[in-house]
């Protein structure tokens, strides 16, 4: 089995709230993250798929392509965009990278043809924190 | 001949903005900042690193205290700006324009009063890591 990884990126606001609690309880969970007025990072989004090369052309899946869908299908919804406001697959949903992963991978996999395997995203907040999403569903 | 060294220093801060001129039209707004004009704001990990030349001093060795130079940064910028909405929660940006360019100037303004004045300061600033600037530009 070989893996094949694409990283985009993309810069984007957000806050991590409950709506469900006071700004009080929200400032002690959350601190700085729960900013009324939003944060932001630049994300990076690591798509690894994984395969046996194809004999004919050597690859699993070509690369560009994999590029091209996931912009369509992920990149333009979240660039430049307000996470918690802007995308609908977060309507409802807390917008914590944990949360925003398990989203795209919903997202991209009906996207990408049958024969591509996504076998993991890697969703990179800031140089010290990422999340790794394999599709496992929750019991 | 006088031995002047440059020491760096790199902080960071995470932050959402929008670029936009409020006297322009919606469609002005995009024309030319296209993307980042977007109402709901946007977000970076901004890079920020600090340049300060001078000679080390003959007791210490050091141009500057590296910790004092963090300290410094983190009272006077990264407290500002960090986790925060430039525009909206931010005095420095209430009617200026938040490019990389503006926060570069802002920087410096901020710093430059509590640097000795035989030293030089640039700051260098990375809205992405393919876009950054450097104020004053050599």
């Amino acid at each position: 089995m070989v893996y094949l990884t694409r990283i985009e990126h993309f810069n984007a606001a957000h806050r991590l709230y409950n709506p469900d609690w006071t700004p009080e309880q929200n400032d002690e969970v959350f601190g700085k993250c729960a900013n009324t007025n939003w944060h932001g990072h630049n994300f990076e989004l690591f798509v690894t798929v994984k395969g046996i090369p194809d004999p004919a052309t050597g690859f699993i899946f070509d690369a560009k392509k994999l590029s091209v869908i996931v912009k369509e299908r992920i990149i333009e919804k979240l660039d430049h965009r307000n996470l918690n406001l802007d995308v609908d697959f977060m309507q409802g949903k807390l917008c914590s990278i944990e949360n925003l992963v398990i989203g795209i991978w919903n997202e991209l996999v009906p996207a990408l043809p049958s024969r591509v395997q996504l076998h993991c995203l890697k969703l990179v907040e800031t140089p010290k924190i990422y999340v790794e999403y394999y599709g496992d569903k929750f019991p | 001949m006088s031995k002047r060294v440059a020491v760096y220093r790199k902080e960071h801060f995470n932050a959402a903005h929008r670029l936009y001129r409020p006297d322009w039209s919606a469609a002005q707004n995009e024309k030319v900042f296209g993307k980042c004009a977007l109402p709901n704001y946007h977000g970076h990990n901004y890079e920020l690193i600090v340049k300060i030349t001078g000679e080390p001093d003959p007791v210490t060795g050091y141009v500057v205290d590296m910790k004092w130079i963090s300290d410094l940064v983190q009272a006077q910028v990264v407290e500002r700006f960090d986790h925060r909405n430039l525009n909206l929660d931010t005095q420095e940006f209430k009617d200026l324009n938040p490019t990389a360019e503006h926060i570069a100037i802002v920087i410096y303004d901020l710093l430059r009063p509590h640097i000795d004045s035989k030293q030089d300061l640039q700051i260098r600033l990375y809205e992405t890591p393919r876009n950054f600037v450097e104020y004053p530009a050599q």
